[in-house]
């Protein structure tokens, strides 16, 4: 547990703390006792088991629930690119991905065009919402939160309904906005084992804050090890050390002795795309990520790269 | 050739139908239907009050309108009943309210029918002044606040993450939507003002690939119908705010039809994508 790791966080440069948030419907505490904050450039991951207030979290930070207890103080004149949970457009508005882009504010069509090249949905630009495939829909939501440049992204499980290649590259999207944008990242997920990987600290939730830290010293508690079971650590295990080459954006890959070539080594490690040996027979299309550990490898498991 | 009566009427019907298109669109864009319904019923306490206190209808109809969509924020707020059960509270009392107050006017003549259906014939100019100024007005305001609405109507919790007020954008919503149904009562009738709304905007669906277009189009179907019920009602010697409705569901049921766009014979596949993103995504 690093408290003081929140303490150090919350300079000025803080975009949103949270100092003991909690937020009670009906007598019952969703979630309470939050603190922490994101600071510019920033990924910070919200995780944990269904009901444990993630969501609730997001929505205090984007200010759309008002904490009952504690405080949230976000920066004056923050602007914020959310990406929600649930988003059922009814059947009777005509929308196209385009006109969704400028849903709640103005942008020039080249920004438009760059953030739907950017989530790979450029060619939908002029379909409507109603006929994308769940995953195209929230490659789209994505794609409009981004296009507003915002200084702090929530994403509220933004990944959902992606198939698993596509989930990669959007998690490597989200790394990179927050390198070129620099805005904070507050991330929600339950695809724990992706997660790890790219977020400065990882908070993991269960209707308090259970526990945090880096992804290696979360993965490595107790607590959290009591909450999702070794399922969880082995997931976390496997992506802990994917590193072995890099996508970049222009397809080329970046190796770790520096090499750059046009492709993939054949023996590379833990492609984020990878399918086949290790993906056979794993059921991605249940939300639940209890579904998502993959039994069929432990630490040691067909991954040379440990 | 057309007498004064007629063009007048004409009027009135084309400036109802121009600003009810666009509202008409978020009516069944927000599913508030029955809220409309419900706004339309208070009228006619609006018409026994006017009567009462001796004040402008329009201004009686929009003024128990608005009480009743802000008597419903506030029962919504409580909580402890649907919308909708809250609605069928408000629209019926007020109805019955109206009646009520209605019996005790002896010194005045009240005739039903009008209020029920609408006696657009019967429109003067200043009747016809009040629908194209409200109108305007309403239109303005409308574009105005109409990147908000529709963000709002989209998803409020995402309108207000990025720094808009959809609980206000909603309450200016629901004012512009009295305003109209207070404009409309002369000319089709507290039963038939719902029809104006929705069935128009209903029908300019199958045609419109974005809201702008289709609140456009709602705009003009619906004067089309107002054109093509009133020559009806003319010709036929029909009632002429049931003739305009019958029309506007003419229009509606030939948008059915499968013909232009192929979109026509795909229709029942988006819809069911739209229904399975409403499970499937959350």
């Amino acid at each position: 547990m690093t408290d003081h790791m929140v303490d150090r966080r919350d300079g000025a440069k803080a975009l949103v703390t949270f100092r003991g948030a909690g937020v009670s419907r009906g007598g019952r505490w969703l979630v309470r006792g939050v603190d922490l904050s994101v600071s510019a450039g920033e990924i910070v991951t919200l995780i944990g088991p269904n009901g444990s207030g993630k969501s609730t979290t997001a929505k205090m930070a984007t200010g759309v629930l008002k904490p009952s207890e504690g405080d949230v103080a976000r920066r004056a004149g923050l602007k914020v690119g959310y990406v929600p949970q649930k988003l059922a457009i009814d059947w009777t508005m005509p929308l196209t991905v385009e006109r969704l882009m400028t849903l709640t504010g103005a942008l020039p069509a080249n920004e438009i065009d760059a953030a739907l090249e950017a989530t790979g949905i450029a060619h939908m630009k002029k379909a409507e919402v109603h006929h994308l495939s769940g995953g195209e829909f929230q490659r789209a939501l994505l794609a409009r939160a981004i296009a507003r440049k915002p200084d702090l992204l929530v994403l509220d499980e933004p990944v959902q309904g992606v198939d698993y290649a596509g989930e990669a590259l959007l998690y490597e999207l989200i790394g990179r906005i927050r390198r070129e944008i620099g805005c904070g990242i507050l991330l929600i997920s339950h695809d724990l084992h992706i997660v790890m990987a790219e977020a400065d600290t990882v908070i993991c939730l269960n209707g308090h804050v259970c526990c945090r830290g880096t992804p290696k010293a979360v993965s490595e508690s107790s607590e959290y090890r009591n909450l999702f079971g070794m399922r969880g650590s082995a997931a976390i295990a496997f992506y802990d050390h994917h590193h072995d080459h890099e996508h970049l954006p222009d397809g080329r890959v970046l190796h770790a002795d520096g090499s750059v070539t046009d492709h993939c080594h054949p023996d590379d490690g833990h492609h984020h795309d990878h399918d086949g040996h290790d993906r056979a027979g794993h059921d991605h299309s249940g939300h639940d990520h209890h579904d998502h550990a993959h039994h069929d490898h432990g630490p040691k498991g067909g991954h040379r790269h440990a | 050739m057309l007498d004064d009566f007629f063009i007048r009427a004409l009027l009135a019907g084309l400036g109802l139908a121009l600003v009810a298109g666009p509202l008409g669109c978020f009516v069944i864009w927000r599913r508030m239907a029955y809220f409309g319904d419900t706004m339309a019923h208070s009228a006619l306490l609006g018409v026994a009050l006017s009567l009462l206190l001796h004040v402008n209808l329009t201004v009686a109809v929009f003024g128990v309108a608005a009480v009743v969509s802000l008597a419903l924020l506030a029962l919504q707020r409580r909580g402890a009943l649907s919308t909708d059960a809250l609605l069928g509270i408000l629209s019926h009392s007020t109805l019955a309210i109206g009646l009520v107050l209605a019996a005790f006017l002896t010194w005045v003549r009240f005739d039903l029918m009008t209020y029920l259906f609408g006696d657009i014939l019967a429109v003067g100019n200043s009747d016809i002044a009040m629908i194209w100024g409200g109108g305007i007005l309403v239109l303005l305001a409308l574009a105005k606040l109409w990147r908000p609405l529709i963000a709002a109507t989209v998803n409020p919790e995402l309108a207000e993450a990025e720094g808009m007020h959809p609980e206000r954008t909603r309450l200016y919503f629901m004012l512009l939507l009295a305003l109209v149904i207070a404009i409309a009562i002369k000319v089709v009738g507290i039963l038939l003002v719902t029809a104006m709304l929705i069935i128009p905007a209903a029908a300019a669906r199958r045609f419109s690939g974005s809201p702008e277009v289709m609140a456009v189009m709602a705009s003009g179907l619906g004067m089309i119908a107002v054109a093509g019920g009133l020559f009806g009602s003319l010709r036929f010697d029909t009632p002429s705010g049931p003739s305009i409705v019958v029309a506007a569901l003419v229009i509606f049921l030939v948008s059915l039809l499968p013909f232009g766009r192929r979109q026509a014979i795909e229709q029942p596949a988006s819809e069911n994508r739209g229904d399975s993103r409403r499970g499937g995504i959350s």
